[in-house]
């Protein structure tokens, strides 16, 4: 049994293994343990697997270690991710006691590569929200301070791998749903290139946005998980063709001559200030180690943000039709068809997801889908132009990843607008498909962390993660910053 | 209805025919697309529609679609889109149906047909990609059930220009079209058990005008006979509705087939708005002429070239050609036949009476038939070299049919060699006239039609085998002596 498991990397997991030291379903108990010591402050886990995760740890064998890179390592997926056998809820009442017959193509890969899912956590309600209060179960808390949220949509993710009760987990981020989580609980949380990590077996918020990624304690173990989800599936259309390059081998390469740049008058950005303090600081210290940073325009945010809620709600009220109560999930059982689609679906879905579907409707309504839809198809269209402009300048672009640190539970449940606005930052990479990575750069004066987003173009998953590693490195938030104390 | 009120109003229809293609498996799965398994066990998350399944394109029903396309002369997009129709149904899993909206696979082209002599043209408007949906199986208790095995099965819709003035215009064009289908073995065409599916729309205006009435749909119809049925059944409605000083609603009819009759839904119902978007789970699809012309050298001869080369080659009539054209198995078959015997026009009698008829008889398809093209070349050779008389010929391929025996077996086996011996004959022609007097006499009187008596006796005397034509001869010539 080990006793500190808070803190271990999947490198350290490794090396215990390799060392003989520990068996994986000691391994798993430890860290269960942990769960059931700490979580019931924090809330991550909507599902705790305890005795499949152990039995499965047990079925691992040694000598297989070499060729399965998360060989005994515990994860975590958040709840909208497709588990055979195991209830997948995204956080609805609709899809209470839901078991998918089969597994997430990202849920075979972790299989295949000797992870044990150690269970699923809390988000908002597929997906849709900033703070994961949105779930219809229950709330998470920031483990840095139980009064926060956690940030969302992939809180649970996030607030699991804060607080140490798994070294990694998995996310989906459809307009910054994995990165303003992990910004907010001072933890690494990516999302690669559109179309890099197979979205089968994801269930779908808005299917043109939609990534699954990583969630880690530092880049090393996030792009350690995303070399193994990565890679081309045949069942998603939308996934890209070439084979995935080693996240983990990019580590390794110097930063070399890696443009930086930021936002163009990022003085002047709405932002708390210790957010801009921490980008202020970022930048200089790009400066002082003799680089250039340049200033780049960047797509008008408040038009990416419009275009991001057409679009996305779109395809949200589309992909949520089927929850009707007719083949799974929640039913109310009516005498009228009609009656039950409307029984069902009103009780069945919480607020935000009924406000997203009734705006995806009446944008894509006839009459009314030429002034919002397409136009925020255009709209879209700008903005990959723009960041494909932006990337033939620079290779990197350094931003916040949430305006502010992470906001009280309650705050701004009653305020969409301030909600969807924590996201302004991080939406414009999913508009574009880019990928973009957010890493712990500080804390605030309230002893909350602030995260620095990096961008970086089409397929450039590589030279994002050098830029984000010698960013962590410099920032030093592991060794300068003792962790949350959680329980 | 008379003819002047028809005269008088010009009836438009147009066409909107879903065809099942006949592929392996589903357009977006790799579940099998048979017909008629148990209720739910051809299924799989994503033709269940389950929570993060996501489609993929099966290029075999995109090949055969672009297949349909070339053959009623449309042109094939280098780009199409799927997108979602959204509306809420219980047979329709994710409630919404992955269909083409905008951009279309295959768009502009035309059918032409003939009717009464006349060649007609219809244009085709579209033919585009999308996926059926589940059958809803109503209980006695008015509970519901659904079967979501056909849910994915490709399908293709054929969209006619309203070109087209009667039922019986509307028929021939989906006859045609039906053959076409067959002719590329790319749907069953069975309207019954659904693989064929045809809505309609129909006005009418005031002959001389060039303005559209306005359209009403018909659903519902299952069989060729209730398309033409509801169509003339509509037209008489609207004619009965204008000439009343009524107005034309826009509605949707159902026919009821039991009653012979339209049945209208409440329009209510059928105010959808699919709210169509591109379907962000696929790619647009991409066809490059490489693909196009690898699916046109699977092209083949299509029904209405090969009716006309039958005619013109074979001499044969509109009537025949067109039997023999109906499916391209029996065209094949009738070919081979024609070729192997040697002899079109009587290949294509025996085509038309005995083969048919016995394929009707046993329920089997041309391809299940016992007699293959070469066997029945055998029988009909020597029907030509007079070694059996037709109507012996008949017996024999009763035999062949049920028998793996050649042509030449079976007359040895029967004994049914005919008999053009003229001492043989003449000794059983001898005895028919002695056994039979009066006729002789009434013969002999100029009642000269009893030929045929006579030959006929002389037939029965010689169980078929007797040469007719020189039977006839010879009892001529000794009658008249
Ligand atoms: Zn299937």
């Amino acid at each position: 049994m080990l006793h500190d498991v808070g803190k271990l990397t999947i490198a350290d997991i490794r090396r215990l293994y390799s060392e003989e030291r520990v068996r994986p379903a000691e391994v798993l108990e430890s860290y269960l343990n942990r769960i059931e010591e700490k979580d019931p402050a924090i809330g991550a886990f909507l599902h705790i697997f305890k005795e499949k995760a152990i039995e499965e740890a047990e079925t691992l064998d040694i000598a297989l270690m070499e060729s399965k890179p998360l060989f005994g390592v515990p994860i975590a997926l958040k709840d909208n991710i497709c588990t055979k056998g195991k209830p997948t809820t995204c956080a609805s009442r609709i899809l209470e006691g839901y078991v998918p017959p089969y597994d997430a193509t990202v849920v075979e890969r972790l299989k295949e590569a000797g992870a044990v899912i150690i269970g699923k956590t809390n988000m908002d309600e597929f997906a849709m929200g900033s703070s994961t209060e949105n779930s219809a179960f229950q709330l998470t808390h920031n483990p840095w301070d139980t009064d926060y949220a956690p940030g969302g949509s992939s809180g649970g993710s996030a607030a699991a791998v804060a607080a140490g009760m798994v070294p990694v987990a998995l996310g989906s981020d459809t307009g910054g749903s994995i990165r303003q989580p992990a910004s907010l609980c001072g933890v690494v949380g990516m999302k690669g290139t559109y179309g890099r990590v197979s979205r089968y077996g994801l269930v779908a918020f808005a299917s043109s946005f939609d990534q699954i990624g990583p969630i880690g304690k530092n880049v090393r173990d996030t792009a350690f998980l995303m070399d193994v989800v990565s890679g081309h599936d045949p069942h998603d259309s939308t996934s890209i063709q070439e084979s995935h390059s080693s996240l983990v081998e990019a580590l390794e390469e110097e930063i070399g001559d890696l443009t930086f740049s930021v936002p163009r008058g990022f003085r002047d950005l709405d932002l708390s200030p210790s957010v801009r303090e921490a980008l202020g600081e970022t930048v200089e210290y790009l400066r002082n180690s003799g680089r250039e940073v340049r200033e780049v325009e960047l797509p008008d945010l408040e038009a990416a943000m419009a275009c991001y809620y057409i679009l996305a709600d779109a395809e949200a009220s589309s992909n949520l039709a089927r929850y009707d109560g007719v083949r799974y999930g929640y039913r109310h059982r009516a005498d009228s068809l009609i009656e039950m689609y409307e029984k069902t679906r009103g009780e069945g879905f919480g607020e935000e997801v009924k406000r997203r579907i009734l705006t995806g409707t009446y944008v894509l309504s006839s009459g009314y889908y030429d002034e919002y839809y397409s136009r925020a198809q255009k709209v879209r269209a700008m903005i990959i132009e723009d960041f494909r402009r932006v990337f033939s300048e620079v290779d990197v672009v350094i931003t916040p990843t949430s305006p502010t640190p992470a906001f009280k539970l309650g705050e701004k449940v009653d305020n969409p607008i301030a909600m969807y606005l924590s996201d302004i930052f991080t939406t414009t990479a999913n508009i574009a498909g880019i990928p973009a990575i957010s890493i712990p750069a500080r804390l605030s004066p309230e002893g909350l962390p602030i995260g620095i987003q990096v961008m970086a173009g089409l397929k450039e998953e590589r030279k994002m993660i050098r830029a984000a590693y010698a960013l962590e490195k410099e920032f030093d938030f592991q060794s300068k910053v003792s962790g949350p104390e959680v329980g | 209805m008379n003819v002047t009120e028809v005269q008088e109003y010009v009836p438009v229809i147009g066409l909107e025919v879903h065809a099942q293609l006949l592929t392996k498996t589903k357009i977006f799965c790799s579940c099998p697309s048979t017909y008629g398994a148990e209720p739910n066990t051809l299924v799989c998350p994503v033709c269940l529609g389950l929570p993060g399944a996501l489609p993929v394109l099966n290029r075999e029903a995109v090949s055969m679609a672009i297949l349909m396309g070339l053959a009623t002369n449309c042109t094939i997009a280098e780009e199409s889109v799927f997108a979602r129709k959204n509306y809420f149904y219980p047979d329709c899993p994710k409630n919404y149906q992955i269909s083409m909206f905008d951009k279309p696979l295959c768009a502009d082209g035309f059918i032409e047909f003939e009717l009464d002599g006349e060649t007609k043209r219809v244009r085709i408007e579209r033919i585009h990609l999308e996926d059926d949906a589940g059958k809803l199986i109503h209980e006695e208790d008015g509970g519901s059930l659904v079967d979501f095995n056909r849910c994915g099965v490709p399908l293709i819709e054929i969209v006619s220009r309203p070109d087209m003035h009667s039922a019986e215009e509307a028929g021939a064009y989906l006859v045609m079209l039906r053959k076409i289908l067959r002719y590329l073995g790319i749907c069953s065409g069975n309207m019954e058990e659904g693989s064929l599916r045809c809505d309609v729309n129909v006005s009418v205006m005031p002959a001389g005008s060039s303005e559209f009435g306005t359209k009403t749909e018909i659903k519902n119809l299952n069989s060729f006979k209730a398309v033409e049925m509801g169509i003339r059944y509509e037209i008489e409605r609207q004619i009965e509705v204008l000439k009343n000083g009524g107005k034309i609603s826009q509605v949707t009819n159902l026919w009821d087939s039991g009653a012979k009759k339209l049945v209208t839904m409440r329009s209510k119902e059928y105010a959808h708005d699919y709210r169509y978007f591109p379907e962000p789970d696929l790619l647009p699809l991409e066809v490059d002429d490489e693909w196009i012309d690898g699916i046109r050298t699977k092209m083949v001869e299509l029904p209405l070239e090969r009716e006309r080369r039958f005619r013109k080659e074979y001499n044969l009539s509109s009537y025949d050609a067109s039997v023999l054209c109906s499916e391209k198995k029996i065209a094949d078959y009738y070919e081979e036949l024609a070729s192997i015997a040697g002899d079109p026009k009587l290949s294509a009698n025996w085509m038309m009476r005995e083969v048919m008829e016995e394929l009707k008889e046993q329920s089997v398809s041309i391809e299940q038939f016992s007699l293959q093209p070469e066997r029945l070349a055998g029988l009909i050779r020597l029907v030509k070299e007079n070694v059996v008389s037709g109507s012996a010929a008949r017996d024999v391929f009763k035999e062949m049919v049920k028998s793996n025996e050649s042509a030449e077996e079976v007359v040895r086996r029967l004994g049914l060699e005919q008999i053009s011996g003229e001492g043989e004959l003449e000794k059983m022609i001898d005895e028919v006239i002695a056994e039979n007097p009066r006729e002789v006499e009434r013969y002999r009187e100029g009642k000269i039609q009893l030929l045929g008596f006579f030959v006929g006796q002389v037939m029965k005397k010689s169980r078929g085998k007797a040469n007719p034509k020189l039977t006839g001869e010879i009892i001529k010539r000794k009658l008249s002596g």
